[in-house]
């Protein structure tokens, strides 16, 4: 498994997360990994629903060092 | 620029009924004496109190000595909650709560559970709506000692089963807590509860009056030091002014409510669809149709939900919102998170008695250019 790409979020607030990864997953080709690092509580809520709004998938999220992590991979 | 003023947060506090007003200035004159003591303005004091009693109670079809006046709808939420655990507290000390109950109640299990005893609670669906198999598994579990429900969410105005998670409880022998914040005044009050709780600035009542209803039979217990007032379950002397305001407006309220209601859920519908279709990129959330009369949210992707709302106050609207930047503690509605939709950008609308159909017009007219503008000037146009 290759690492994900990953978005650093950390210290942004709502919406600022979801805007990143909007703009940073159509860069990307069909079938790729996002992960999203975010510590705004919003983030949890947030990244998930874009997803669903947007048809993406929301794979999960990883509590690592790097603090909360949002897989996403790119479905279309 | 066009500002005057429209108020659309009903659902924080209605504006005053002109009723209330009225009872409260002649109350203000007559109803300032101890209605406790023993002589003529104490007794004046007294039949009004009394009055005002029998009024809500009437009107909540309910016994008078089942109610009592409080000092606010929070300390109604925590004397229901405290206080129907420590009734129980023989029976054990679980609560079970819907996962999208009011602050004052998620407050009240936090000390409970930081006194030691359990708190469960129970998820929604993507509209809002509590899971009733959920419900049903958490309040059949040994040492559930109450179980809490709102009866229509005061965020996304989605409306509870109330009656069939009554029946559940009342199959199991657990007492039922209803917060009625939302409901009462605005529509009927459910069945199958034990202990009831409002507020009266919800209804155009004056801000600073609870009602706490606890139903004959219930095992409800005073959390608070004794003291003999309002039969014995909440502290000090009632702002008697201000409860005969209250009752007097919740009479006139209820009595017009169905009219009231038809004409308010029909403005409601409107900027359920117009939003939708008007402003891009938007969740509109709740359900669509068992929701409260007066109130809708929505939530706008990509916009800061604080920039959202001083725009709006400065064309004039004034609503609320459930995303995280306009909350104190920086976090999100919990009502938002645990329905699992988008929660920047949220804006909740509540329409009262006087909201005209022009002002909702106008709303609607503005609102998709004031999205606009603030996408723009974050460049997230298209996205």
């Amino acid at each position: 498994m290759t690492a994900p790409e990953v978005v650093d979020c950390r210290g942004q607030r709502c919406p600022l997360p979801v805007i990143a990864l909007a703009r940073r997953l159509p860069e990307l080709p069909v079938g790729a990994l996002v992960r999203v690092l975010a510590d705004d509580p919003a983030a949890a809520v947030d990244l998930p629903a874009w997803c669903r709004l947007r048809g993406q998938e929301f794979v999960g999220r990883v509590d690592g060092p790097d603090g909360p992590g949002f897989d996403v991979r790119r479905r279309h | 620029m066009n500002a005057s003023p429209v108020y659309l947060d009903a659902a924080s506090a209605a504006p005053l009924h002109p009723v209330a007003r009225q009872a409260l200035l002649a109350a203000l004159d007559d109803g300032w004496a101890d209605p406790q003591r023993l002589y003529a303005p104490a007794r004046r004091a007294r039949q009004l109190l009394d009055a005002a009693r029998e009024a809500a109670a009437a009107t909540l079809g309910v016994r008078p000595d089942e109610l009592s006046f409080t000092p606010s709808g929070t300390a109604a939420a925590h004397s229901a909650v405290l206080g129907g655990l420590a009734g129980r507290r023989r029976a054990g000390s679980g609560l079970v709560h819907s996962a999208i109950e009011h602050s004052a109640v998620l407050h009240a299990a936090e000390r409970h559970v930081a006194d030691g005893g359990t708190a469960t609670s129970v998820p929604v669906d993507r509209v809002g709506r509590i899971d009733l198999d959920a419900w049903s598994t958490a309040v059949g579990a040994p040492g559930t000692a109450l179980a809490a429900l709102i009866a229509a969410s005061h965020e996304v105005g989605t409306v509870q089963p109330v009656a069939a998670a009554g029946a559940v409880c009342a199959a199991a022998g657990v007492p039922l807590y209803v917060d009625a914040a939302q409901v009462v005044g605005h529509a009927p009050v459910p069945a199958g509860w034990s202990v009831l709780t409002a507020s009266a600035h919800k209804w155009g009542g004056p801000p600073g009056v609870g009602l706490l209803v606890v139903r004959k039979g219930t095992r409800w217990e005073s959390p608070w030091p004794m003291d003999e007032r309002e039969a014995g379950r909440t502290p000090g002397v009632v702002n008697l002014p201000a409860v005969v305001a209250a009752a007097a407006s919740l009479r006139a309220a209820a009595a017009d409510a169905a009219a009231r209601s038809v004409r308010l859920a029909r403005l409601v519908d409107r900027i359920r669809a117009r939003v939708a279709t008007e402003v891009p990129d938007v969740e509109v959330v709740g359900d669509p149709e068992d929701r409260l009369p007066h109130l809708v949210t929505f939530s706008c992707l990509y916009v800061d939900g604080e920039a959202l709302l001083h725009a709006l106050d400065r064309r004039g609207f004034a609503v609320s919102s459930g995303s995280s930047c306009t909350s104190s503690t920086l976090r999100p509605s919990h009502v938002l998170a645990a329905m699992g939709v988008l929660s920047h950008g949220n804006v909740r609308v509540s329409l009262h008695r006087d909201t005209t159909e022009a002002e909702v017009e106008r709303f609607l007219t503005e609102l998709p250019e004031i999205v606009g503008a603030l996408r723009a000037e974050a460049g997230v146009v298209g996205l």
